[in-house]
């Protein structure tokens, strides 16, 4: 294919020369990618208008826009009042949409910048978070008027935890306090002390106007004690820590490359250090040796990839490496490890629940993950832990975390790029938090599975039919125990070896530690699944009768079997008719408040939705009910006719 | 234990700092293979635009040396530019490319077209439905999409990752947040994602990628004389015999480009003299340095979207 891009020859124009030497010195900009963070009328937007105005960012007839909008809707009298710029456009962009970061792009003759711009609402969190995630560097405006509030430490503390290191403290409106020394001095003095209590050392405080345009560009007259850099200048020479290449080699392999059978690639993007041809790594987690072959790249193989480069690499032995696993320098190698301590940003409205199993997705690999109790909670007021047992939206947590096998990940302080992770709700596939590695901790892995020698089909043969669950989920009163009953009294009557599981007779022995907290009734399911399971390795027909109320409890113990061993039966009676029977008279009890987290009244009942079998008890009797399961068994091949 | 063959080293040790351009096309590598990675049957779509060209070079080089893990798809109205028909068959024509053209039957028995539909029939028949019915038939579930988050002011929250529900609608309220370089591409039954390799590029950084790795573009980005008619202030190019002329007009030979490309006649053109990759920059860079003041310093922010209402962008 011949490129039809005509490309200009050097004699052919006048500005030719500046034009290349633009495109040059283009070639070497870096990038920045900053967070904006303010309260509510510090300036943030007034102060991002003007940089842009100033630094001559702002189109002609934009200008023209703003002059009319701002006698309409200004805040500013007769002048420009420059939030309209940004918030001008954001009216438009709202449009319903509740979490939000803005990424703004701008850029000067040396460097590219991105912006995550955040609301600066009590509901920061989240947002923050998410615009701190990919930031080297934060803006933290405070308004010099009402100095260094409880918000603005909370903002830091934040920035800190999401690993940021270096802050622009932007000390807005100081046109109001005349421009005085001390204000900015005392202000100043305030938040380097708070600043440096969360680890955050470089700080870079700015005196400034955002509406008069001081300190944003150039240096100003009204601030002749200050000799300091500009905003503009402070950014343009901000380090950008991120691409920092001396840390130990880390490759998360993403995928397998195989054109044919003479090529085997792993590709993915370095996330610290170097690789070149002849290095010696370690493959995690298995701990695989081997040696770096060639660093292919479509320009041609590199001698060497350096931090952020996304690249291909072979290997010079045939070893077993698929995504997940983390390509590792083997002296310096990251944890393997199914057990970690970390900070955890809470991102969904409905709260964690300790003890549900969750996907962890951590540097390419993705693995089951549950929160273990107990668990502590950042105060904001007091910016300290509480112990508490469940993290709400926006809640930040201390947690500790069980995967459901070792991978490789790194403190977060070390890595980000693998000591980051976020947690997916396995039921809705919504991201609910954003993790941050603390500490690895040891790994239970020290127990192993017993292979047992005799295992189901033997038994299967000396029973004479196959093993199979029978998971009977609805509300108290709905029948569940009833029709479990003549259930098993009609297999029994057939030779069929059964165990019925009861919810309440569990309470009584296993699970007697445990109430009604979402986070019990978790972990109650959990029990009653794991011994469901023990039961039909044993060979037995099981029939458990549970409330089960939440669906991703119920996808957890389906998980544990094969499909067409289990069995989910939905007892669907009607809340009206369920508590209109109420054999147990709770439902009483629960509505006279004697009785709080009771399923139907204050607490949720997820109906499953693909249940193998549904039996609407309002017309259909025991024993018919009991009928149909058993159909179902023998159709799907455990009962012999 | 075998030892693969190795290629001479042919290029350059890279500088030990990543460049902008360097970060963004790490990035877009990054997405592309993390989609590719989990999706099951992904698919990119090819408007054959500057972004489009860009894209499917960032892919070339994601997978090499496999050939590309999809194919394209083009949701073809009738109604391009000539000249972007020519290259999208040569592209078509190139090792390893599957490209898969879809025109929407209905709109091709209704004879949906500019003259008598409207643009937003037109486009919307077209392009909006031709695309889903594409997605259904051939059950993708997720498809590359070339746009940018400066492009207007409304993409400025986008995500990268950007779910779509099994009736192809989009949902404020369930597009999760993005850490890190973290992506969440679980999907539930029947849902589908469109995913943005190139959300954080500029049209400036588009430009001055296609001149650093030499890409080929349509050449209606340059300037070069072309018949035009002017309506409401906007320069139509007769691009072919399906063009209706109305009563007294004539078309014109003027030098004009084009910065974004569609259907031929809902697309303005702008008079300009660049006719090459450099000068076509040298005008960007121009256009928005304001003679205010003295800072040399190019905004492609926001903006670019009141720039292209500007110079006749549907
Ligand atoms: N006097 C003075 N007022 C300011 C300054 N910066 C912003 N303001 C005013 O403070 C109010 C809030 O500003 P805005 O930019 O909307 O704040 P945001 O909520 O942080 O985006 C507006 O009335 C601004 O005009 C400043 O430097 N000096």
């Amino acid at each position: 294919m011949a490129p039809t891009t005509p490309v200009r020859s050097a004699a052919e124009a006048t500005d030719a020369a500046d034009l290349d030497a633009f495109l040059a010195e283009h070639q070497r900009r870096s990038t920045l990618r900053f967070i904006t963070c303010g309260s509510v009328d510090d300036g943030k937007s007034t102060l991002i208008g003007r940089l842009l105005y100033e630094a001559n960012l702002v189109l002609d007839d934009q200008l023209r826009t703003l002059e009319v909008d701002s006698r309409k809707l200004g805040t500013r009298g007769a002048d420009l009042d420059f939030a309209l710029l940004v918030d001008g456009l954001q009216a438009e962009r709202e449009q319903g949409i509740t979490i939000d970061v803005a990424y703004r792009f701008f850029s000067t003759a040396t460097r590219q910048f991105i912006v995550a711009d955040t609301p600066g609402h009590v509901q920061y969190t989240r947002n923050m978070a998410t615009g701190a995630s990919t930031a080297d560097l934060a803006v933290i405006l405070v308004d010099a008027t009402k100095g260094v509030l409880a918000q603005t430490r909370r903002h830091t503390h934040l920035v800190a935890l999401m690993g940021i290191d270096q802050v622009v403290l932007a000390v807005n409106k100081l046109d109001l306090v005349d421009y005085d020394q001390a204000v900015f001095e005392t202000l100043t003095d305030d938040y380097t002390a708070f600043a440096s209590s969360v680890g955050i050392d470089a700080v870079t405080p700015i005196p400034l106007s955002a509406v008069a345009g001081v300190n944003l560009t150039t240096p100003s007259g009204h601030t002749p004690w200050y000799v300091g850099p500009t905003l503009l200048d402070a950014l343009e020479s901000a380090p950008t820590a991120a691409l920092a290449c001396d840390g130990p080699l880390r490759l998360p392999v993403q995928w397998v490359n195989r054109p044919d059978a003479g090529f085997r690639g792993f590709a993915g993007q370095l996330v610290s250090g170097t690789v070149a041809p002849g290095d010696e790594v370690v493959v995690l987690p298995s701990g695989e040796r081997s040696v770096i072959d060639r660093v292919v790249t479509a320009d041609g193989d590199l001698q060497v990839a350096v931090t952020g480069e996304a690249v291909t690499v072979t290997l010079t032995d045939e070893v077993d490496v698929s995504r997940g696993d983390v390509i590792s320098a083997p002296g310096e190698r990251a944890t393997v490890s199914d057990r970690f301590a970390a900070h955890l940003v809470w991102m969904a409205e409905k709260p964690l629940v300790p003890g549900r199993r969750y996907r962890a997705k951590i540097g390419t690999a993705t693995v089951g993950a549950t929160i273990a109790l107990p668990l502590r909670t950042l105060d904001v007021e007091h910016l300290d832990l509480v112990s508490a047992d469940t993290l709400a939206l926006n809640d930040i947590g201390e947690v500790e975390v069980v995967l459901d096998t070792p991978v490789a990940f790194d403190r977060y302080r070390d890595v980000r790029g693998l000591g980051g992770f976020i947690l997916i709700d396995r039921m809705t596939n919504d991201t609910v938090a954003a993790g941050m590695v603390d500490a690895p901790l040891e790994s239970r892995g020290n127990i192993h599975w017993q292979h047992l020698e005799v295992d189901r089909d033997a038994r299967a043969e000396l029973m004479g039919h196959a093993s199979a669950v029978v998971w009977m989920t609805g509300l108290s009163g709905a029948g569940k125990s009833t029709i479990a009953n003549v259930v098993e009294r009609k297999l029994h009557a057939r030779g069929v070896h059964t165990f019925l599981l009861d919810g309440d007779n569990l309470r009584h022995g296993l699970c007697r530690d445990l109430g009604f907290s979402a986070a019990d009734r978790a972990e109650n399911i959990r029990r009653a699944g794991d011994v469901a399971s023990l039961l039909h390795q044993a060979g037995l027909v099981v029939i458990a009768a549970f409330i089960s109320p939440y669906a991703a409890e119920r996808a957890a113990v389906r998980e544990k079997f094969v499909p067409g061993e289990y069995f989910e039966v939905f007892v669907d009676t009607p809340l009206q008719v369920a508590s209109e029977r109420d054999p147990k008279g709770l439902y009483a009890r629960a509505r006279s408040g004697a009785l709080t987290g009771f399923t139907g009244v204050d607490a949720p009942y997820e109906a499953p939705e693909r249940p193998e079998l549904r039996i609407a008890t309002t017309d259909t009797s025991p024993e018919a009910a009991a009928d149909a399961v058993i159909a179902l068994l023998e159709r799907d091949g455990i009962l012999t006719r | 234990m075998t030892i693969v063959e190795s290629r001479p080293v042919t290029a350059p040790v890279r500088p030990r700092v990543l460049t902008h351009l360097d970060r963004l096309e790490a990035e877009a590598i990054h997405i592309l293979r993390e989609a590719v990675a989990e999706a099951e049957n992904p698919v990119m779509l090819y408007s054959i635009g500057k972004d489009s060209s860009v894209m499917l070079h960032l892919a070339r080089k994601a997978f090499y040396p496999s050939s590309l893990p999809f194919p394209l798809l083009h949701v073809d109205t009738t109604w391009k530019f000539r000249a972007m028909y020519e290259l999208r068959d040569r592209v078509a024509a190139t090792d390893g490319v599957e490209l898969i053209v879809h025109r929407n039957p209905d709109a091709v028995a209704a004879g949906i077209n500019p003259f008598d539909n409207g643009s937003a029939v037109h486009t919307d028949i077209w392009k909006t439905e031709g695309l889903k019915q594409a997605l259904d038939e051939h059950h993708f579930d997720v498809a590359f999409g070339g746009a940018r988050r400066d492009e207007e002011a409304s993409r400025a929250k986008e995500r990268v990752f950007s779910i779509r529900s099994a009736e192809h609608r989009w949902d404020p309220k369930r597009q999760r947040p993005e850490l890190w370089n973290l992506y969440n591409t679980r999907l539930m039954r029947g849902e589908s994602v469109r995913v943005f390799p190139l959300s954080n590029w500029t049209e400036l950084d588009v430009w001055l990628y296609v001149h650093r790795e030499h890409i080929d573009v349509v050449p209606l980005y340059f300037a070069a004389p072309r018949p035009v008619v002017r309506r409401d202030g906007v320069l139509i190019m007769v691009d072919d015999d399906r063009f209706r002329l109305e009563p007294g007009e004539t078309p014109e030979i003027l030098h004009v480009r084009f910065r974004t490309l569609g259907c031929y006649p809902l697309t303005g053109g702008i008079e300009s003299s660049a006719t090459d990759l450099e000068s076509v920059i040298g005008e960007m860079i121009a256009s928005t340095t304001s003679e205010r003041q003295g800072r040399v310093i190019d905004f492609d922010g926001s903006g670019s979207m009141e720039r292209k209402k500007r110079e006749g962008y549907f």
